[in-house]
């Protein structure tokens, strides 16, 4: 009997350390995650030992000085010797931990002499990664299938934290972001960095990282920014710098080569299955968080699109508030997010389903001369 | 003090006494009844807002999504902090200080009974409109209680100018509320009864009472700076008119941060009655306790902005507010030790406000101790935003403010209804919430560190255990509070006769009035030595 028990406590042990990991803040892979880590390990232990001093008297008189076991009370009510005394003390533990906090926030604060700078901006719900120092962009999206987080699908490793396009940047160099939104405000958060900024519209917030090791780190909005608030994640990746540089270069090069390839397809139609196909896919990932996937919307929150009359009647309407948005509400400018390909498909799939049946199709070349006009 | 009140009963006929049934309670202007509607009030409110929890708890029992949609996620979790905040301790402490104050302080009744009565009617009205708009087109408010802007304004469905509108009543009730306190106690105390005499629930309602008035208008001024941005094209919280959305934060955490102090000072006052009574010994350090509120209450005004360290404030406002912030824990730290203090060498039992109180001081002190990792702003960038964060003001607000009530309402029980609550049954109360209070709350501090931010409808997989426990506390945590509900109605309809002074060591005016308390007491005032 003991000796099973001895066996499963035992087998609890790794459980426990692996569980360990999982309860705490991760020490990360920064020297400044580091620092703030031993910080918050410091301060807990400080408050440990002052929670077990005054909870020990507290159950000290608890346990000895009760009225069933015939205690008489003590008639003293004041002692400003000790009064002063439990006042001093903790201001003296105070600046103790005022310290070293202060050292390491002056640290993170220092954005100064960056190698890399990154403008990071958020939207509802994905974020917009920037390279200022080379011609590349792109958005980051929940790469998480829908049917997942419906429960009809078993959940993966990285449920809900995962992304179509990480972020990479290079380990060993000093990495500076620039935060800022297009709509609410958001909050850019990698634990594994200890950086955490907020993104708000109108104005640009400044952290930075300098990461010690090669890895796949992974972080969430930490900003309530609406219904998918919980939809979107950060994924970091970090590379050698050498690793970075081949990856930055290559990444310059597909721009280029998609651009290019764009030019070329405007002076090609595409036909209505064509469209519709591609259209629906677009559709499921950036329009179906709000207007719903069967363009119902939600009453009140996001208009409907089957049956609206700008979707039936108003080409250049429809065309106009999908590249630019509508200032004002939650509809985004998709004009910079999404290729021409894709915006001609999306309008016309929005035009010919739910019964939306107008029969019209929308070409790149048509969007590219609503844009250039 | 009895042949007093006797020759208060032979007065009787010159007081217009309240009418009989529904009228009594809609006209009356006595402060017994009203402190009665604010309390039972705000125990409606503390079911309502505590289903809310029930449908956050049960979504959030495994990763994916089950009952709720993400948005109406939103809804009860902006839904259950207004009306745990607003609707349940707010009124819960204003209900006490209604039925305490003039009977501690041997006042007839509050200074000004009319605007008393409107101060409560209106918080019906205030909470129904709220309520109604959750089944508006597009929602209820869907912002989280802090409302920050532009999610509030530009983002928000139309019911936010009800959201508005329901703050604003909240508000005048609450100013209405916070004057009657002040004009009572500086006026209607009983001869002798100087300030430095006044019992410390009194003391720190006074205290309160001030924030409340200085802050109370600044959230009026936030409602309508978003009512007003959203509806009539200002651009306050807008960056393209020349706005700021963080000029949001610092308007809301300039009245949210006394707002905190204001739901904990009463509680301080409460516990400073009831650790000395069943300590059968004088609270240790009375002046210090009184300076000790004061300078909570003062530098209450100082440290709004660790609510915003991420939002990108220069390094010296983060330094300012981080110190100021730390300095809190001086204060605080005084009244825990002199609760410890008064407990050493006393005579102690415990009996269920004790109880009670005696909770509140570790939970409490727990959540001080959080809230001190808090205040450290290079660790707080890890904190902030995530279930610490809900841990921290769950275990001050829950085992801390809403822990206090519980024992002042046991303490005043036999007082307002003349009899003994039944014991047995009021423990297992206190075992029960003690229990499933720990287990709600305490893993979350696990989940915040882990990296779990706060207010998602759905989480990583790495936290589905740590949720599950969670919300099964949740669920004994809300279920033990019928247990309050039944101890209650069984101890107002029967029980054991209550003396005018059930415990052996209380001290006050309040336990030299009979059990029940008379509807008039202390027409004539006492002499206070």
């Amino acid at each position: 009997m003991s000796i099973k028990l001895i066996t499963a406590l035992t087998a609890m042990i790794p459980m426990a350390a692996q569980a360990r990991s999982q309860l705490n803040l991760p020490q990360g892979v920064t020297e400044i995650s580091n620092r703030v880590y031993d910080l918050h390990m410091t301060i807990f232990y400080i408050c440990c030992v002052i929670g077990l001093v005054v909870f020990g008297a507290m159950f000290w008189s608890m346990i000895r000085h009760r009225k069933s076991k015939g205690r008489k009370p003590a008639t003293f009510h004041e002692n400003v010797k000790v009064e002063i005394l439990w006042t001093v003390v903790p201001f003296l533990i105070l600046i103790g931990m005022a310290i070293p906090a202060t050292s390491t926030l002056i640290a993170m604060e220092d954005t100064s002499e960056a190698e890399l700078t990154v403008l990071v901006t958020g939207s509802q719900w994905k974020w917009h990664y920037r390279y200022l120092d080379s011609d590349v962009e792109y958005f980051s999206l929940l790469a998480t299938q829908r049917e997942q987080i419906e429960n009809k699908f078993d959940k993966g490793e990285n449920y809900l934290l995962e992304v179509d396009r990480p972020l990479v940047i290079p380990t060993d160099r000093k990495v500076r972001f620039l935060v800022t939104s297009d709509d609410v405000i958001h909050s850019w958060w990698v634990p594994d960095f200890a950086v955490k900024k907020d993104a708000n519209p109108g104005f640009i917030n400044e952290a930075w990282t300098k990461v010690d090791e090669p890895g796949i780190y992974r972080g969430q909005c930490a900003e309530l920014c609406g219904k998918d608030h919980g939809f979107m994640p950060v994924v970091v990746i970090a590379k050698e710098p050498a690793e970075f540089d081949a990856w930055i270069a290559e990444q310059e090069q597909i721009a280029q080569r998609e651009k290019e390839e764009e030019q070329r397809l405007l002076a090609m139609s595409m036909d209505m299955d064509e469209l519709m196909e591609l259209g629906e896919r677009v559709y499921l990932g950036s329009c179906a968080a709000c207007h719903q996937a069967n363009g119902e919307g939600i009453p009140g929150v996001f208009p409907a699109l089957k049956g609206s009359p700008m979707a039936l009647n108003d080409m250049e309407g429809h065309i106009n508030i999908v590249v630019n948005g509508k200032s004002g509400t939650s509809m985004q400018a998709f004009g910079n997010q999404l290729s021409l390909r894709e915006l001609a498909a999306v309008i016309t799939y929005e035009r010919n389903a739910w019964g939306n049946d107008t029969g019209e199709t929308v070409q790149a070349a048509d969007v590219n001369a609503f844009i250039n006009e | 003090m009895s042949t007093v009140v006797g020759e208060v009963d032979q007065h009787d006929d010159h007081h217009h006494h309240a009418p009989s049934g529904i009228t009594r309670w809609l006209f009356t202007t006595n402060h017994k009844d009203i402190g009665s509607l604010y309390l039972w009030f705000s125990f409606i409110m503390f079911l309502v807002g505590g289903s809310m929890a029930m449908v956050i708890r049960a979504e959030l029992f495994q990763p994916g999504l089950q009952l709720v949609d993400p948005h109406f996620f939103n809804q009860m979790t902006t839904v259950h902090g207004l009306i745990m905040v607003f609707g349940a301790v707010m009124p819960a402490f204003t209900g006490l200080a209604n039925w305490m104050i003039p009977m501690m302080i041997g006042a007839p009744d509050m200074a000004l009974p009319r605007m008393n009565n409107w101060s409560f009617w209106i918080l019906p009205f205030a909470f129904t409109i709220l309520l109604a708009s959750l089944f508006m087109e597009g929602g209820g408010p869907a912002f989280g209680w802090t409302f920050y802007a532009p999610l509030s304004t530009t983002y928000s469905s139309d019911s936010t100018a009800l959201f508005v509108f329901s703050v604003h009543i909240m508000g005048i009730s609450s100013i209405m509320g916070a004057i009657n306190v002040i004009v009572t106690i500086m006026n209607m105390r009983a001869p002798g009864m100087s300030y430095m005499k006044m019992p410390l629930f009194v003391w720190t309602w006074f205290i309160t009472a001030f924030l409340l008035i200085a802050v109370m208008p600044v959230l009026a001024g936030a409602v309508t700076m978003v009512l007003t941005d959203k509806y009539f094209g200002t651009s306050f919280f807008d960056a393209a008119g020349g706005g700021d959305p963080v000029l949001f934060q610092h308007i809301f955490w300039f009245f949210g941060h006394p707002e905190v102090y204001i739901m904990i000072l009463p509680s301080f006052g409460i516990v400073s009655a009831i650790i000395p009574a069943f300590s059968r010994k004088r609270l240790f350090g009375y002046a210090s306790m009184v300076y000790a509120t004061a300078a909570i209450a003062g530098l209450s005004f100082l440290v709004w902005a660790h609510h915003m360290f991420t939002t990108g404030m220069p390094v010296f406002a983060e330094l300012f507010f981080m110190y100021c912030t730390m300095l809190i824990s001086v204060p605080t730290g005084v009244k825990v030790f002199n609760w410890v203090a008064t407990m050493w060498r006393g005579s102690i039992s415990f009996e269920t406000p004790m109880l009670f109180a005696l909770a509140f001081v570790i939970l409490f002190t727990i959540g001080g101790f959080s809230g001190l990792m808090l205040a450290i702003t290079p660790v707080d960038f890890q904190y902030h935003d995530t279930y610490f964060v809900v841990a921290h003001f769950h275990y001050v607000l829950v085992s801390g403010a809403i822990f206090s009530i519980m024992a002042a309402a046991y303490y005043w029980l036999p007082k307002w209804t003349g009899h003994m609550y039944d014991e047995k049954l009021a423990k297992t109360h206190f075992w029960a919430s003690l229990i499933s209070v720990n287990v709600l709350f305490f893993p979350m501090h696990f989940a915040g560190l882990a990296g779990m931010p706060r207010r998602i409808p759905d989480y990583s997989i790495a936290f589905a255990d740590i949720n599950q426990i969670v919300s099964i506390g949740g669920f004994a945590f809300g279920l033990s509070q019928l247990i309050f509900l039944w101890v209650v109605i069984k101890c107002v309809k029967g029980g054991e006769k209550a003396p005018a002074k059930p415990w052996e060591g209380a001290e006050g005016l309040e336990w030299t009035v009979p059990s029940p308390a008379p509807y008039h007491t202390f027409d004539t005032p006492p002499e206070v030595k």
